[in-house]
């Protein structure tokens, strides 16, 4: 260990870019094979998450930092949540409304 | 936290009063004076909280996204057939987002090697390591500018397109965009680090913490990349 810093051996970094590298074509292969529904979607969720996870545990050293700090950065996005929870329903009711009340049907032709 | 005064001692088990883990640690560390984010440098804790408000600022524009189409009634353009190309008579769906994800993915992975070789004092791997970052990320916009003309001369506006929904141009141009700006500060960013690596400056200082933060914007980028892959050009 140096006195200045994050030190850990080159493989792990290489170990860590060639994960990245599978996760992502397992990610571009869910769109090549024509993948729908609840499996396409749960599949792209958990391709991101585990490469975000990756990213930001080892190539930003998440990992290794004080928990005051990651605590501090990693729950406030949290509230974001909320923020999507709130738009879906949202955006669910616009849409009704556009199809019940203005007459906007689902399948028209773009103008 | 006197970043310039002395080499600060960021690792956990070198600390003096990292001894309680945990959740008494984090009450500890938050209910203590001055400062919360001991051992933590300043410039590192401030480019934290700058990604953190980042990510509130993207969360926003994805949303946003999020809420225009599920309240559009016309049916969204298929991306997997919008960003498909056709290269040597082979029409491959999505192939130019597929290897823009693989390229900036490439330069996560130097930009995480150059941090390594800093605090080993090796100037010039690292040097050469940030510039092929930013080499990757030059690719990276020239491949997004080409991505946007290409659509551009299709007909897509903010305002409409003949593919389907009209808010596709503008949440496209919106996400892709400002993500692609975040790029091209990103490769100034790298440069002008990178140069300073070079000069000797943290050799003096002894202080090679600013690659790492450099670093982290970088991994950021590559980071919103990843969300932007899968909510806008697979879902």
């Amino acid at each position: 260990m140096t006195h200045s810093g994050q030190q850990h051996p080159i493989s792990l970094y290489l170990k860590i870019w060639g994960l990245l590298f599978v996760l992502s074509t397992c990610s571009y292969l869910v769109d090549y094979f024509h993948f729908a529904g609840y499996l396409r979607w749960s599949l792209i969720i958990t391709f991101m998450l585990l490469k975000a996870g990756l990213i930001v545990a080892i190539f930003m050293h998440m990992a290794w930092e004080r928990l005051a700090m990651v605590y501090a950065i990693l729950v406030p996005p949290l509230c974001l949540l909320v923020l999507v929870g709130l738009m879906v329903s949202e955006a669910d009711y616009i849409f009704l409304s556009r199809v019940l009340f203005f007459g906007q049907g689902i399948t028209a032709p773009s103008p | 936290m006197a970043a310039h005064s002395a080499p600060p001692t960021d690792h956990p088990t070198l600390a003096p009063d990292a001894s309680a883990a945990g959740w008494q640690g984090i009450t500890r560390d938050w209910s203590s004076d001055k400062d919360a984010f001991k051992q933590v440098p300043w410039g590192k804790a401030m480019m934290w909280i700058f990604l953190l408000s980042d990510t509130f600022i993207f969360t926003c524009f994805l949303t946003g996204y999020m809420a225009v189409r599920i309240s559009s009634t016309e049916p969204w353009p298929n991306t997997s057939e919008v960003f498909a190309l056709t290269i040597a008579g082979n029409h491959i769906p999505l192939i130019l987002i597929a290897i823009m994800t693989f390229v900036l993915i490439s330069s996560s992975g130097t930009m995480a090697m150059a941090v390594n070789y800093a605090y080993r004092r090796n100037r010039g791997m690292t040097a050469a390591l940030m510039l092929a970052t930013a080499l990757c990320g030059v690719a990276f916009v020239s491949m997004q500018a080409f991505e946007w003309s290409k659509l551009i001369a299709e007909g897509v506006r903010p305002w409409g397109n003949p593919m389907g929904a009209p808010q596709f141009g503008a949440s496209f141009f919106m996400i892709t965009g400002f993500h692609g700006l975040h790029v091209s500060i990103g490769v100034l960013y790298l440069c002008t680090i990178a140069w300073k690596v070079l000069r000797g400056d943290y050799e003096r200082s002894g202080n090679y913490q600013n690659v790492e933060i450099a670093g982290l914007y970088w991994h950021f980028v590559d980071l919103v990349w990843v969300f932007i892959f899968a909510f806008f050009y697979l879902w």
